[in-house]
């Protein structure tokens, strides 16, 4: 049976919220994957350090055999951005483990530097990981960035998959685990290599933007937008960046199909995107573009809706043959 | 110098005895960068040093500045990935206090539920999946096979209640992953975190959340939902609970003086949780009163009595100090804040006028050694610097709850001496009353242990926010949030319980864009390095303190019981260990295993 390890870096400047996503997802479940529960899977072995059995130099053990290419295949999976440690004179920005050598922490881009040469695939876990995120906000010391900008956009694995991008503040619990799933499924042949766009996302899920997928994009058609958060409208004019943002969480939900984010009413702030965080910040200002596109549907939107209201209410009503008052009962 | 420093000295400066020096870094199983340094004494059994680094700076402090104060709580979410809500309420309450906006009571119990949701969720996932693995029955076979014999003689004494029959049973439901109970609890934190994003939108930086309030639609339906779970997860805690308190009362009896692992003295920080919209309206002057109506108490104790409920005094005393951490010291630098507005003055050090300037260098155990600083409490009474601990959260939240015995909301109550949580009928088992008693310790055992039962309480404080939402949703009061203005020139606070403890927000808006900005979770509080002053943080003196229990001598150890003591402050952080051998002097190095080692160079 095929075999294969996965090695899962939190030590970029992140929060670990995409390895505790991983944990809330279901479809598949951490579970399901690593105790072989779906047919065709691999025995997966999971190195991550919110969830190890093994603590320090047990942990890091299979790291330093991959390092020294003795563990083969692994997917490396990186969550947080990385520094620029040449930003500074000496120390670290971020490190995992301990140089025996000198005594000093080892960087985390050291441990990319030389793991990404031998593995299967690199896959960066959320924003943060993809695109630099929240800690290459503008003003940032530590001048981080994304897996792709660290690597090359172009780079390739030694088995010629390009760096597997799952945007997400947090990841989309299902989105991280189906890719995860996906890629098992393509080192064992039973998928062909994983389709990607140009920003490196699946594109099986992040093919369409949130509006498309919003339950209250009826009411944006229909020219109804709310200025005041707790309403079931439209919330673009409250800051929500929906309909030109690359993300499928108002159609799957956050979990379990609960949750998430217009669908729900809270602005979406472009979490999953490249630009993300700074060109859609202050994220509760109305997004310039949109003052445009909402005055453009607001004729249309207003005269469907008058329309349609008054087709509702000709329906709310039963055919006039049915009973409208209550047969007299016999006592 | 603090007086809960003395006892250590003699440990740290004693050169007769044979100290080894380990090192566990990154330390698994916990959140974020986290590295304890200690030196042990084989001979007697006891860890004689301790430090504490990190090895992650981000700078939010640093690269928030000049942004819209109204993104505070967005861009704060994101410090935490298993408790990034909480940090994200905790900037609402100080954005509402700067923005001077009170928000609709119905969006108070919205982020009330939300909130309860995330303690349910948190804790039940670190205590099970995180924790749990360092009593589960591979580990005790591993570091203690003795009292895995025993654990498998020993029935449990609430099995009828958990379905365990010995203490060995309940181990092996712990093993991570093929454990009954693990994979349960796995599936529990799910279910916990679809409440949280019915109320919060989304896990674990909500999408929901604002200054004023919140997004969430407040219908019938909304509170169903969250109704049925949480009665789910009630039936589960009537097993949990029990389950734990087996567990760790083995531990006493199994191995005399386990007491002593992990303990240090009393000194715990509660900065209060859930607000009551009745009385809470966000305005400094009268903080000190709604703070009290808090449903989970803040306060202080320090050694066993409660120094003060007043979240002004609180913040006042809150001082950030250096002396081990990579950055620049701001005492010759602005001050943003000079008075609050009662007109008390602002230190120096205080968080509104602290300067954050990172200093990256090279790691020195005995200069500059970590990213955390060293917060501290600045005790008037005695003029001593309190390197206060949360008990891992859940234990200073309930010893100030049941000291200051202000709650009393039906399902809790606070006694005094204890709290009283009273879980109702669930579909298959009966109601169940709990007692969480004060214990005699603030140690490793009881740090877990009030864990699952705040899990209960959170549950039971749940059942009343639900009852108080529908009161106002049935009398139609269904706004959630109010309009508001930033003002040019502001400051404001929050005081909230994060998961695993303490959490402040201290917020500066100059001009209409914030000019200083700096959040204190619980984890630097408790994995502080030496101060100035040279006190010790509560991770490196709880571990100084623990006798060493565990069977394998140094060519093997594990450091179970160390392990055992960082976990339970429920760190937020990755970190190591390191230790010495022969008369004080290091004469070997050793990382625990050591296989592997030579290969990164």
């Amino acid at each position: 049976m095929a075999e294969i390890d996965i090695l899962w870096i939190t030590a970029g400047l992140g929060c670990d919220g995409d390895t505790i996503a991983m944990t809330a997802a279901t479809q598949p479940s951490l579970e399901d994957v690593l105790l072989g529960a779906l047919p065709g899977l691999p025995t997966v072995r999971l190195h991550n350090p919110v969830l190890a059995y093994a603590n320090g130099e047990a942990f890091l053990a299979p790291f330093r055999r991959a390092v020294a290419g003795e563990l083969d295949p692994f997917i490396l999976v990186v969550e947080g951005s990385i520094p620029n440690e040449r930003l500074k004179q000496e120390g670290f920005w971020a490190a995992m483990g301990t140089d025996p050598a000198t005594g000093q922490p080892i960087t985390t881009c050291e441990w990319i530097d030389r793991l990404a040469p031998h593995a299967w695939a690199v896959v960066g876990a959320g924003t943060c990981a993809t695109y630099g995120g929240i800690h290459a906000m503008e003003g940032n010391p530590t001048g981080c960035m994304g897996l792709p900008d660290y690597l090359g956009w172009r780079w390739r694995s030694k088995a010629g998959v390009p760096i597997v991008c799952v945007p997400g503040c947090p990841v989309q619990p299902d989105n991280f685990m189906e890719t995860l799933l996906y890629l098992l499924y393509q080192y064992v042949g039973l998928s062909p290599m994983i389709p990607l766009d140009e920003a490196l996302r699946p594109t099986w899920l992040f093919s369409q933007t949130v509006h498309e997928g919003c339950d209250r994009g009826g009411y944006y058609e229909q020219g109804d937008f709310t200025a005041e958060y707790g309403s079931k409208k439209c919330i673009v004019k409250l800051g929500c960046w929906g309909p030109v943002v690359v993300c499928n969480v108002p159609k799957r939900g956050w979990m379990n199909g609960i949750g998430g984010c217009p669908n729900v009413g809270g602005v979406c702030i472009g979490c999953t995107m490249p630009g993300f965080p700074d060109k859609f910040m202050p994220f509760m200002n109305e997004p310039p573009g949109a003052a445009i596109s909402t005055s453009a549907v607001l004729m249309y939107g207003r005269t469907v809706r008058a329309l349609r209201n008054f087709t509702k209410s000709a329906l709310d009503k039963e055919p006039s043959w049915r009973r409208t008052t209550p047969p007299e009962r016999t006592p | 110098m603090a007086p809960d420093d003395a006892p250590r000295k003699d440990a740290m400066t004693d050169g007769s005895r044979q100290l080894v020096e380990m090192a566990w870094d990154p330390i698994t199983r916990i959140i974020g960068s986290l590295g304890i340094h200690t030196k042990i004494d084989f001979a007697n059994r006891q860890v004689a040093e301790c430090r504490s680094t990190s090895s992650i700076f981000r700078g939010y402090s640093v690269f928030m500045k000049g942004k819209d104060p109204r993104d505070a709580h967005q861009i704060t979410s994101r410090i935490c990935g298993i408790c990034g809500d909480n940090h994200a309420t905790c900037a609402v309450y100080a954005q509402n206090m700067a923005f001077g906006v009170v928000p609709p009571a119905l969006a108070e119990w919205i982020i009330n539920l939300g909130e309860a949701a995330e303690y349910m969720f948190d804790h039940n996932l670190f205590q099970d999946n995180l924790v749990g693995v360092d009593y589960c029955e591979q580990m005790v076979r591993e570091t203690n096979p003795g009292v895995l014999a025993r654990a498998e003689r020993t029935a449990a004494p609430h099995a009828d209640r958990h379905g365990y029959r010995t203490i060995a049973d309940i181990m092996r439901a712990l093993n991570p992953f093929t454990g009954v109970f693990y994979r349960e609890a796995l599936q529990m934190s799910r279910l916990t975190r679809e409440m949280f994003c019915l109320m919060e939108g989304r896990h674990v930086h909500p999408s929901t959340l604002y200054p004023g309030g919140v997004g969430t639609v407040a219908s019938p339906q909304l509170f169903t939902e969250y109704t049925v779970r949480l009665m789910r997860y009630i039936e589960f805690l009537k097993r949990s609970v029990p389950l734990h308190d087996d567990l760790f009362d083995f531990f006493y009896e199994a191995l005399p003086g386990y007491e002593a692992v992990g303990r240090r003295r009393v000194l715990l920080a509660c900065w209060g949780a859930f607000q009551n919209p009745d009385r809470c309206d966000f305005t400094y002057a009268r903080m000190a009163e709604w703070g009290r109506e808090m449903y989970v108490t803040p306060g202080i104790v320090i050694d066993g009595q409660l120094r003060t409920t007043d979240l002004v005094e609180i913040n006042l005393g809150i001082r950030v100090l250096l002396g081990s951490s990579f950055y620049d010291d701001w005492q010759t630098g602005e001050t943003f804040v000079r008075q609050d507005p009662l007109g008390n003055p602002i230190d120096q050090r205080h968080p509104w006028n602290q300067t954050t300037t990172p200093r990256p260098q090279k790691r020195d155990f005995a200069g500059k050694y970590t990213w955390v600083m060293s917060p501290r409490w600045y005790d008037a009474a005695s003029g001593a610097h309190l390197a206060l601990d949360t008990g891992g959260g859940p234990l200073a939240r309930f010893w100030a709850t049941a000291l200051a015995g202000r709650v009393d909301i039906g399902h809790v109550r606070a006694t005094g001496k204890g709290v009283e949580i009273h879980l109702p009928k669930t579909a298959l088992a009966p109601p169940l009353d709990l007692e969480w008693r004060i214990p005699r310790w603030s140690n490793t055992l009881e740090r877990n242990r009030a864990r699952s039962y705040f899990q209960a309480y959170a549950a039971a404080a749940a059942l009343h926010f639900v009852e108080r939402a529908l009161v106002e949703v049935h009398a139609g009061r269904t706004k959630t949030w109010s309009e508001f203005r930033v003002p040019d020139e502001a400051i404001g606070c929050g005081f909230h319980e994060a998961v695993r403890g303490a959490l402040s927000h201290h917020l500066v808006i100059r001009q209409g864009k914030i000019a200083n900005y700096h959040p204190y979770p619980p984890t630097p509080w408790n994995a502080s390095p030496r101060d100035v002053f040279g006190t010790p943080g509560p991770y490196e003196d709880a571990v100084q303190n623990t006798p060493i229990f565990e069977e394998n001598g140094p060519d093997t150890f594990k450091g179970i019981d160390i392990m055992r003591t960082v976990r339970s402050f429920d760190p937020c952080m990755p970190c190591g260990v390191h230790m010495y051998l022969g008369n004080g002097k290091e004469i070997a190095v050793r990382h625990s295993p050591t296989f592997g080692a030579e290969l990164l160079r």
